[in-house]
């Protein structure tokens, strides 16, 4: 696979998962086409002919091949653009830690935060007592370290995307608290490094238009 | 560095099969440990203290949880034989791609042929086909999942051949009638050394099931 072939990227705006793959190209100054793509309403021919099997974004397409889930694109751009900017560490031990880790805050956190801010009100205290679990565990493995890949951002930053900006803006539209600078100083300060970083920054959807977003599609489910 | 390799793992899990059969895939020497699940050893509470489940492989005393997670790092310590991921980046996303379509698919639904009734199994045996069916259509007219070669997604589903005959007594289907090509390839994996040598006996597997059913009150 030539490097020089054409990336395209099939997304949409507001998700965490697809901008996890735009903050990889952008931090590797890998240039690409954006497609955004109607999930919700009208999945596209390309969307279905490139991911047949689960129909969702991201997809990568590079030259006349696809490739689906976020975390598989980012370890694919790292296996085929060799730059200075590696996003998983050299060593095995420390490659298998960042996986571990960010599989752990797809598989488990992610969930659990957004059960807690949009799931039934009798439900609501018990979620939110295990979401903060699940980020005590991370508060604790980021120690004092300024990202989760050390001085630099990388594999588990960037799974981690949704709880550093989308998180925030969550809550908001919810009302419901989870992280906060008290309970949580070393994720928050992560955080507002993490969106510090230009490239980041600049992949990141418009925090009005997220805001609104959850209140107008997720407000409505809240039981009041 | 001498090597120290122990595996937390218990029998039937087809998670542990993975890191067992790449353990064997390299020629790695390893202890392996009977976990009681229902009386779990402090080494599995220090070594996986997130989800304190199995496997755990211990390398030098250093823990690495997740069955596909292990057999990365197995494949990237002992690279020098039996490679399990392809060296093509592509390839290794498709493998990876696959990998996580039955890590999210197969095991939630396979647990419902066993213990549902009903429409919710009716339902839970017609997805476990689809996916099956996904899965063969996936592996074509290729020997193994990765073409020519044993390698990352193959190690990835076989574990599951060993609760099909469990599957199939509780939720009342035939996997080899539905899906025959998908029983040819598990032929081809089992005359594999390290495969054979990792799996237990799908009878006992059996017996197991019917065990969990009668401790759950589903029988």
């Amino acid at each position: 696979m030539n490097q020089e072939e054409q990336v395209k990227l099939l997304g949409l705006w507001g998700s965490p998962f697809s901008k996890r793959v735009e903050m990889v190209l952008k931090l590797k100054g890998i240039p690409y086409e954006y497609i955004e793509e109607d999930v919700y309403g009208n999945k596209s021919p390309m969307l279905l002919k490139y991911n047949p099997i689960h129909k969702k974004v991201p997809v990568l397409i590079h030259g006349d091949r696809s490739i689906a889930e976020s975390l598989v694109i980012v370890e694919y751009i790292e296996d085929t653009w060799k730059t200075s900017e590696p996003i998983l560490p050299q060593d095995p031990y420390e490659r298998a830690m960042a996986r571990f880790w960010a599989k752990y805050v797809d598989d488990k956190v992610i969930l659990a935060l957004w059960k807690a801010c949009w799931g039934p009100e009798t439900e609501r205290e018990k979620m939110v007592d295990e979401a903060s679990e699940d980020l005590q565990c991370l508060e604790k493995e980021l120690g004092d370290k300024q990202f989760f890949g050390g001085e630099t951002i990388g594999f588990v930053d960037i799974a981690a995307d949704f709880i550093g900006y989308w998180l925030g803006l969550v809550q908001e539209a919810s009302g419901v608290t989870i992280m906060t600078a008290e309970k949580f100083p070393k994720l928050q300060r992560w955080s507002e490094d993490f969106v510090a970083n230009s490239f980041i920054k600049e992949a990141l959807p418009p925090k009005q238009k997220l805001v609104a977003l959850f209140k107008t599609k997720f407000g409505s489910a809240k039981s009041k | 560095m001498a090597n120290e390799v122990i595996l937390l793992d218990f029998w039937p899990s087809m998670f542990g099969m993975r890191t067992r059969i790449a353990l064997r895939e390299k020629g790695v020497e390893f202890e392996y440990r009977e976990e009681d699940l229902r009386n779990k050893s402090p080494l599995l509470l220090q070594m996986n203290p997130i989800h304190k489940k199995i496997p755990v492989l211990i390398h030098n005393g250093k823990p690495v949880c997740e069955s596909s997670i292990q057999v990365q790092y197995i494949d990237e310590v002992w690279s020098h034989k039996n490679p399990i991921l392809p060296s093509d980046p592509y390839q290794r996303a498709q493998a990876r791609f696959w990998a996580d379509f039955i890590d999210k698919k197969v095991y939630d639904v396979s647990r419902k042929t066993w213990t549902t009734k009903g429409e919710e199994l009716e339902a839970a045996k017609k997805e476990l086909i689809e996916i099956l069916k996904t899965l063969e259509s996936e592996l074509g007219d290729k020997p193994y999942f990765g073409g020519d070669e044993f390698g990352y997604v193959d190690i990835a589903l076989i574990g599951f051949y060993t609760w099909f005959p469990a599957y199939e007594k509780f939720g009342n289907l035939s996997i080899e009638s539905e899906c025959p090509k998908l029983m040819v390839w598990v032929k081809k994996c089992l005359e594999r050394e390290t495969v054979a040598k990792s799996l237990p006996d799908p009878h006992k597997v059996t017996e197991f099931v019917a065990e969990l059913r009668k401790r759950f009150g589903l029988e």
